[in-house]
């Protein structure tokens, strides 16, 4: 089972890799996002501060979301996650393992880059660091529900407006508390509660997502 | 067999509500505080329950057709959902009119008035994604799951929300002791909630036959069902 897991992750991995222009673009689109607030609204250093938790949290969630279509689309198009469902494994184990992938791709380098966006947003330093805390937290999370809205919607014809419908209210609890955290976090307070809710969530949905996950890609199959 | 059910659902849903109206709108004390404006709540809370319900509901009925493959369960979900958005859109409105001469704004962001805006958009993702989905049997089976996923999502997004910022008044009536508020408002807010609930049976029963009969188009008993008439 666990040799199934890193197989799966170490192909994903290694597919993503060949295709090296790809795994970039969610990133050049995180700070791109982020960097169209200065001008739009204001660039004075407070105006910035006072917003940069919301700003970069909502960045991520979108990077994320427009990333995910690579979780399972070609997968599903080329017929190889037929032959997954096919596997004597569980599905459940596999599924985390794609989820792994997809997480080690898109929401790990928008941790790393977070920092530098911190920078832009005129964040304080210890503020830098509980956006980095929360992200690294929060990201597994939008990747694990995102998940369950693709398995969900890879088999219908332009299903990029209707995922991100279903899936963005559910991510709503992952932005409050990531947001509200680095904001307590600039304010100089204690941000334990916000991490802990986040960690909380972490764990509820590495539990329950994979097994929705697994049932909504045999649903999908089953057409 | 549901048509005496709807009939008797109908009818008594509408003597109930116009009693509760009536008790609501004419006889119930003017409260102290927010003067007349009060008696939107006879409206406003009755589809605010509705709307949470409804999405019970759905789950449960979702969950009902993918366990045990019951058609009929996946029929009430969608046929549910409508209503549900319907309910859920009323209370949204007749909140923002009530918090107009309250609060002194249509719109705030309060706990529950978010958390109810998300639940609409809740049942929009359900209703984009049972027709987004050709095939009809896992267009229910995906729409149905997605309705459970939402389910338990509800608390989490409530108590975030909830923690996020609320301006709303505390419940009223769910406290377990006695409930702070009159007697002669409690009775018109349950007749109204009671109206509520047989009103939406009997939408429900009307419109699952409306897509049973419309699903199995090309089955024998619906033509001959049709012949008749």
């Amino acid at each position: 089972m666990l040799k199934a897991y890193y197989h799966l992750l170490i192909r994903d991995l290694r597919l993503a890799l060949r295709n090296r222009h790809e795994l970039a673009n969610p990133l050049i689109f995180f700070v791109l996002v982020v960097t169209l607030f200065p001008l739009a609204v204001t660039p004075t250093p407070d105006a910035l501060e006072a917003m940069a938790p919301g700003v970069i949290w909502v960045s991520a969630l979108l990077a994320v979301l427009l990333s995910l279509d690579r979780l399972f689309k070609q997968d599903y198009d080329d017929g190889s996650l037929d032959q997954l469902m096919l596997s004597p494994n569980p599905l459940m184990i596999l599924v985390l393992s794609k989820v792994t992938a997809h997480w080690l791709l898109t929401g790990l380098p928008l941790v790393i880059i977070a920092p530098l966006l911190g920078l832009f947003m005129s964040l304080p330093m210890e503020a830098v660091s509980v956006l980095i805390y929360s992200l690294l937290l929060g990201t597994p999370v939008l990747s694990l529900v995102g998940a369950i809205g693709v398995s969900l919607t890879v088999a219908v014809n332009r299903g990029g407006v209707l995922l991100s419908l279903i899936i963005l209210p559910l991510y709503i609890p992952i932005l409050i508390f990531g947001a509200n955290a680095v904001d307590v976090a600039s304010d100089g307070l204690p941000v334990t509660g916000q991490l802990l809710f986040l960690g909380a969530v972490l764990a509820l949905a590495v539990s329950l997502a994979p097994l929705a996950t697994s049932v909504a890609l045999r649903i999908t199959a089953s057409r | 067999m549901s048509a005496p059910l709807i009939k008797w659902f109908t009818v008594s849903a509408l003597l109930i509500g116009l009693y509760g109206l009536y008790l609501g709108l004419f006889v119930a004390p003017t409260d102290y505080q927010q003067g007349e404006s009060y008696r939107i709540i006879f409206i406003h809370v009755p589809a605010a329950w509705m709307s949470l319900f409804i999405y019970m509901v759905m789950a449960i009925s979702s969950g009902i057709g993918i366990i045990w493959q019951i058609r009929l369960a996946d029929m009430v979900a969608a046929a549910s959902a409508p209503i549900g958005a319907s309910f859920t859109f009323i209370a949204l409105v007749t909140g923002a009119l009530w918090g107009k001469p309250m609060w002194g704004a249509y719109w705030v962001w309060d706990a529950r008035l978010t958390s109810e805006l998300i639940l609409l958009f809740l049942y929009f993702g359900y209703m984009a994604l049972q027709s987004a989905i050709e095939d009809q049997r896992s267009a229910d089976k995906a729409s149905g799951l997605l309705a459970i996923v939402g389910v338990v999502n509800i608390p989490i997004i409530h108590y975030s929300v909830e923690w996020w910022n609320t301006l709303h008044q505390g419940a009223t009536v769910a406290k377990f002791d006695k409930p702070s508020m009159h007697i002669d408002m409690l009775i018109p807010l349950l007749l109204m909630a009671v109206a509520f609930k047989l009103f939406y049976a009997a939408v429900v029963l009307v419109r699952t036959r409306n897509e049973a009969l419309y699903r199995d188009r090309n089955r024998r008993w619906v033509r001959e069902l049709i012949e008749k008439l």
